[in-house]
């Protein structure tokens, strides 16, 4: 249980995807004007994140292990997940064609996003470092925990459904920050982008604290 | 020779794909906090953009419109992993350095943005200076941001400490935003007060010479 409780505020709270290892910014930055959408788009990441975790994991760890050709997991992962995004899509639409128009234009966006590659990249490098997965400062304040953490499917999916609501979550954040930041007038070299950022800088700062917690 | 001038000019600073187009933001905020690391990762990006230019620029008759981008991704997806195995074997200290980030080069927005808008249009020669121009126009921007973050953030420079002061926020993603945030917004009304004076300039020109005329 404890390990659960570690793996879930470490993937959420001080390891998160946008605030903590800044992957998957273009959609942090691009999605992020209304709620609605920037909801869509990380309820699509996370959906895209764990189904890749859990078709990239056991191809790379009884394929591409065995076999000996690790080297070529970017090339294989790119294109699992391309592929994958693109049945995705095709269900989707054919199955529910509501849910398609609120979501599925997210998904072509997706195949060249960070995050989604970054997550199955770290449990490789997890699987490179035997078998323990990073949790950054947390695993040092609970220490004795991270030693059980040893990694496999289960723990992999578990990582990357709480990753991808850890986006969602500072998504929906970022969205409203930028909904009420309308009602502002920026200095006209700010507006845009740069404000963008410097609100992210304000959500980083407060997501930071999180990994002075102490439990 | 203006046609060469024009392409180094856009990708150096008026279509700076950091500072004006905002793209590859992922690799750009989680390696600004250190100069070396993101000044090796801009040089990475120059071979392997110069590359895929070329390569795309020589195949863009033999692949077939519907199938570009998955073309592309493979093409580019080959070169990040000879990069991979490269930096692993000869620059050990960049490899680590760079982490994730390496492998994250597949998905990074400039190289499949140059071989979508650029290569695939042009002939060789013009998609390897574009892809130059663009490249240094990226690390340019990476290494200005890098020792601005390092200097400010742990009071040193590629690495050699220069005074026992340091702003740990700037160290940190959320001192990545705001920095790059005001380097985007200073960047910006720098090349707006160029253009207004150039054309106040032309402007005062034409009047000149439509009074000569008139006298």
């Amino acid at each position: 249980m404890a390990a659960f409780i570690v793996v879930v505020l470490s993937a959420v709270l001080t390891n998160n995807f946008i605030t903590a290892k800044t992957y998957g910014i273009c959609p942090f930055l691009g999605v992020s004007k209304k709620t609605s959408s920037a909801a869509g788009m990380g309820v699509a990441v996370t959906l895209v994140m764990v189904l890749a975790t859990l078709v990239t994991y056991p191809i790379y760890t009884y394929v591409m292990v065995p076999l000996k050709i690790e080297f070529l997991e970017i090339i294989f992962f790119i294109f699992i997940i391309a592929s994958l995004v693109q049945m995705l899509e095709a269900i989707i639409r054919k199955i529910s064609p509501s849910l398609y128009n609120s979501m599925g234009v997210y998904l072509p966006l997706i195949t060249t996003n960070c995050a989604v590659l970054g997550v199955t990249e770290l449990f490789t490098n997890a699987t490179m470092n035997g078998d323990k997965l990073d949790l950054g400062s947390l695993s040092q304040v609970i220490s004795g925990v991270s030693e059980s953490i040893s990694m496999n499917l289960g723990w992999a999916v578990l990582y990357s459904l709480f990753a991808g609501l850890g986006f969602t979550l500072v998504m929906i954040i970022m969205s409203g920050m930028r909904e009420k930041l309308n009602y502002y007038k920026t200095p006209k070299a700010l507006a845009g982008f740069p404000i963008a950022m410097v609100t992210a800088c304000f959500i980083c700062m407060a997501f930071t604290v999180f990994s002075y917690i102490s439990l | 020779m203006n046609k060469f001038k024009k392409i180094t000019l856009d990708g150096l600073i008026f279509q700076n794909p950091t500072f004006m187009l905002v793209l590859g933001t992922c690799p750009t905020l989680g390696l600004i906090s250190s100069a070396f690391s993101s000044m090796g990762m801009g040089l990475t990006v120059v071979v392997i953009l110069t590359l895929s230019n070329i390569l795309i620029s020589l195949l863009r008759k033999v692949i077939p419109d519907a199938v570009r981008i998955p073309c592309y991704i493979v093409i580019i997806a080959t070169l990040v992993t000879f990069a991979r195995i490269f930096l692993y074997k000869y620059v050990p200290d960049l490899y680590d350095s760079l982490g994730g980030f390496l492998s994250l080069i597949v998905v990074n927005c400039i190289i499949l943005g140059r071989a979508e808008a650029f290569a695939n249009k042009h002939t060789v020669v013009e998609s390897a200076v574009d892809g130059i121009a663009n490249g240094l126009g990226f690390t340019a921007a990476l290494t200005i941001m890098g020792v601005i973050c390092e200097f400010f953030g742990k009071g040193s420079l590629f690495g050699y400490q220069i005074m026992d002061f340091g702003v740990g926020m700037l160290a940190k993603p959320a001192g990545a935003f705001l920095v790059y945030g005001i380097c985007i917004a200073v960047f910006v009304y720098i090349i707006d007060c160029f253009e207004r004076t150039r054309r106040v300039k032309a402007n005062k020109l034409a009047r000149e010479n439509l009074l000569k005329e008139a006298a």
